[in-house]
């Protein structure tokens, strides 16, 4: 059958909900006998509790419920580790003993019959530290090598690789790049505080919360209290972005259930927008040495990516940093290292784009430091380092459209016109910048199941646990089910957001389409041939009037083995241009353009959307974000939205996003990569370089604020 | 001092101690009409027109606008991103005007029209802005839209969308992560030129 669905901009399904308040996010589902809590959060980084007087909070108004460890439920924690927990290492545990790990550790909860109560008391809560020396400076803290890299879909990320001799090379080559490269904490922010409401019924808990995991979060979860893994029912049906933020379940869910367990009603825990950057992950501080040595010809002998993070005390959480320089290339001699840096910190998180956006800014800016040294147009560059395939895995690539983006991405940036010499191109008092990076990100797939129920006035309504953050889930998934059963859409549901629903991955890694899509394709399509089986035919709602009861099926999905055979990435090419003021280092960006193989592109009005989204995102990386961290004690010490700059109306520059025809059958039988994260990939490195033909000034550490450039 | 209770790993059930409400919040509160100092902390009976509707509520005297409509009347649709003031998330009109709920208190609120993003549409009828929002995909994850629309209204009316740049300028208090700033300033300009076409008509709280 021909799609009518797919590939087609239909407007989102959920959009009316959205545009007159009608969907309803964690913080607003409805509970009889609902009480309120707020959680005291250490002011130490690293010691114990000594001493913690709860007297004055206990008896202040409205309080139902002070936990502090002494008496807060001994809770089982379970082993539990799932695909987006750290490979090595123990979540933390709460309110479960006197340690201090970090900096905003949660150490009581107060449960009251308000808000305002509840926050009233915690402030009263008296807490005295035993405090002893951390470690809260990633300047000086002690580097070591990763222990474990199965954290994650991807399951090879060796902390060291190395083929031919780059040491040697580098040595030898005609031209060399040297440089360091520092990212800063980045905090995800997205508008939603996250938020629990928990309710108890014996030994069953409902969760109505903020996840892009509702499985996962029901599966920890029970892991924590000790449940039988059905007890625990999670609802999570909108999600006011996360960008990874909500991928694993963080103490407050936790919290919020001890709350309520302990004063048996329903609990809402809702954070403060201080308190996301205390607990919600981060991604985190990242410093990188390139080296790159290359011949006349502008062809790489030679790479050496070497790079630290910042890491919690005890969970290592490492990135996929150095993935990008293995590959995106072709090298005969390549040497990447990653390490950690053990902190009393919170554990850091995935982050739109993790690790890819962070090790691509270093080497697409080393990359520009090399065309500039050479002489050679950084788009050129790229062009004469095209692999034939993955040097690393030595595996071919499934499709690689990175040729096709450099030349549409240029054509419609007019990168023809740009004049190489930096400081070259102006516009009355403001010097114009023009740079680019390639962009890149893997494709994730991971075993999904759906479940499909069909009817006999025609409906299909099709289900799976999946999550909506903003990429279109909702829209998407049922012009997959519509298209795949070749019913009118009109005639189709998709329900996501319960815990109850088959089982997905998590809502993140751009895997959502390829994962959860292929799931409710194949689901759709054994039910189709099903009711077509008994009763003839090809028109399935004629077939369903004839058959006369609903049919139902399910199906498991995972994906086949392309994997070990292909090496599979989307890939892409961004452009952009800066207008720099002199007088006082203001970055304006004016123009971007992003051009995409991402495969097949399921509704390209979303995949627009979310496509700018990524590259806001990229921008605000470049040029504002940065989570400020006392280094003497771990305190975020600009911890809302003023002080910590993100994008705003003003800054918006124009965006132009461009999708390369691209079919793959390796990918999964979609032919979908994802988008979300790809977008972001390259945006930091492509305007940072275009600061640098601006003004000449190469800023190496982000975000580049003006006085960078005064 | 410590923690008195040592229950071990007993779970702590809820305590009372039977204290008489704070009265000196009370003070603070200019010509509060009646306050009941309960048990359970102090309350004022406040009452809130919101669109179009009056509701009696009795409140902790602290509740701001925004939790007053989140957390008592249920109309969720106006949000909290920040509780701030910094983001916009909250925005609703107050007698035509915007302004960010989370820095009002709800006893300040009384004889004020309110109106939220749920009071905009004309029942079914969607206001010509929510209209444009769906057709421009100006919304992603949806948080920050209620703000962005009721800001946006109000923008046109005040008359500061007359061009996507004057449009930027004056939505930079309603932030949103999702990058949807181009499809926001696109649906609100198409809306502006509707209007000043006489093409549709703004609701009236």
């Amino acid at each position: 059958m021909p799609d009518m669905y797919i590939g087609q901009p239909l407007s989102r399904i959920d959009g009316r909900k959205k545009v007159t308040g009608q969907a309803t996010y964690a913080a607003e589902f409805q509970a009889q006998n609902l009480a309120y809590a707020a959680a005291v959060r250490s002011t130490i980084a690293c010691g114990r509790i000594a001493a913690i007087d709860t007297s004055a909070a206990e008896s202040a108004p409205g309080v139902l419920a002070v936990l502090t460890h002494h008496n807060a439920m001994r809770l089982p924690y379970r082993e539990h580790r799932s695909m987006i927990d750290p490979g090595t290492g123990e979540r933390l545990h709460v309110l479960q003993d006197e340690r201090v790990l970090h900096h905003g550790q949660p150490v009581a909860l107060v449960v009251a019959t308000t808000l305002e109560q509840a926050w009233h008391a915690a402030a009263l809560v008296r807490v005295a530290y035993a405090e002893d020396a951390g470690s809260t400076d990633i300047g000086s803290a002690a580097l070591v090598a990763p222990r474990d890299f199965g954290a994650g879909p991807d399951k090879v990320r060796p902390f060291e690789t190395l083929r031919g001799d780059p040491e040697a090379a580098f040595f030898k080559a005609a031209v060399q790049v040297d440089a360091y490269y520092e990212i800063p904490r980045e905090n995800h922010n997205p508008i939603e505080l996250h938020a629990t409401i928990a309710a108890w019924d014996g030994d069953r808990l409902t969760l109505w919360d903020k996840t892009q995991f509702v499985s996962g979060a029901a599966d920890e979860l029970a892991a924590i209290f000790g449940l039988a893994p059905g007890n625990v029912h999670v609802v999570s049906p909108f999600v006011g972005g996360a960008f990874g933020s909500a991928l694993r379940t963080w103490p407050h869910v936790t919290l919020a259930a001890l709350g309520a367990r302990a004063v048996g009603r329903p609990v809402k825990l809702m954070l403060t927008r201080r308190e996301m950057y205390y607990g919600t992950g981060f991604r985190p501080h990242t410093v990188q040495q390139v080296r790159l040595g290359a011949g006349g010809d502008g062809r790489l002998a030679a790479i050496e990516h070497d790079s630290h993070q910042e890491a919690s005390m005890y969970e290592e959480y490492s990135e996929a940093l150095l993935d990008t320089s293995r590959f995106l290339y072709s090298c005969p001699n390549v040497h990447t290292r990653h390490q950690v840096a053990p902190m009393n910190v919170h554990t850091p998180t995935w982050m739109r784009a993790p690790g890819e956006v962070s090790g691509n800014f270093a080497l697409e800016c080393a990359m520009d430091e090399l065309a500039c040294k050479l002489g050679i147009d950084p788009v050129e560059l790229r062009v004469r380092n095209e692999p034939a395939m993955d040097e690393h895995l030595k595996l071919p690539f499934s499709s690689r459209a990175t040729l096709e983006c450099y030349r549409v991405g240029a054509e419609r940036f007019g990168w023809s016109r740009r004049t190489p010499q930096p400081g070259s191109m102006r516009d009355g008092r403001l010097q114009i910048g023009w740079g680019m990076a390639t962009a890149n990100y893997p494709v994730f797939y991971a075993p999904a199941s759906a479940h499909v129920r069909l009817l006999p006035d025609g409906r299909a309504e099709v289900s799976a646990s999946a999550s909506d953050m903003g990429p279109g889930t909702w829209t998407s998934m049922t012009q997959v089910a519509a298209d795949a059963l070749g019913l009118p859409i009109e005639q189709v549901s998709f329900m996501l957001g319960d815990s109850r629903y088959p089982r997905t991955p998590p809502h993140g890694g751009s895997m959502t389409m390829a994962s959860v899509g292929s799931a409710v394709q194949a689901v759709c399509r054994d039910a189709r041939a099903q009711v077509l089986a008994r009763t003839g035919g090809t028109d399935l709602a004629a077939a369903l009037r004839l058959l006369g009861e609903p049919l139902e099926a399910s199906a498991d999905h995972s994906p086949d083995d392309s994997g070990k055979h292909f090496s599979r990435h989307a890939f892409g090419a961004v452009f952009a241009e800066v207008a720099v003021d002199p007088d006082l280092g203001e970055t304006r960006v004016r123009r971007l353009v992003g051009a995409y193989g991402a495969g097949r592109i399921v509704n390209p009005k979303l995949a627009r959307s979310q496509c700018e989204g990524g590259m806001f995102g990229g921008m605000g990386m470049a040029l504002m974000e940065h989570t400020v961290v006392d280094p003497r004690t771990g305190r975020v010490t600009n911890g809302n939205l003023a002080e910590y700059a993100v994008p705003v109306h003003a800054d918006a520059p124009h965006v132009d996003v461009l999708f390369v025809d691209e079919v793959d059958p390796h990918v999964n039988p979609l032919g979908v990569k994802g988008l979300g994260e790809i977008a972001t990939v390259g945006v930091p490195a492509a305007i940072v370089n275009a600061i640098f033909h601006a003004t000449g000034r190469r800023v190496r550490s982000l975000p580049v604020t003006p006085d960078r450039l005064l | 001092m410590t923690q008195s209770n040592s229950q071990g790993g007993n779970e702590q059930r809820a305590l009372q101690t039977g204290s008489v409400a704070d009265a000196r919040a009370l003070d603070a509160a200019p010509a509060a009409p009646s306050a009941n100092a309960t048990k359970d902390g102090a309350r004022l009976d406040v009452q809130l027109r919101i669109n179009g509707m009056t509701h009696r509520l009795a409140l902790d005297p602290r509740t701001t606008l925004l939790d007053a409509l989140r957390e008592h009347l249920h109309l969720t649709g106006s949000k909290r991103g920040c509780a701030l003031g910094q983001c916009g998330a909250c925005t609703v009109l107050m007698d035509g005007k915007r302004m960010k709920s989370c820095l009002w208190l709800a006893a300040l609120a009384e004889g004020h029209e309110i109106t939220t993003i749920e009071g905009l549409a004309d029942g079914e009828r969607l206001h010509p802005l929510q209209e444009a929002f769906i057709e421009h995909d100006a919304f992603q994850c949806g948080y920050c839209t209620a703000g962005q629309i009721m800001a946006g209204v109000a923008c046109i009316a005040e008359g500061h969308a007359g061009s996507p740049q004057e449009i930027r300028d004056w939505m930079s208090g309603n932030l949103c992560r999702c990058g949807a700033y181009n499809h926001i300033v696109a649906a609100i300009h198409q809306t502006a030129a509707g209007a000043a076409a006489g093409a549709n008509k703004p609701k009236q709280s």
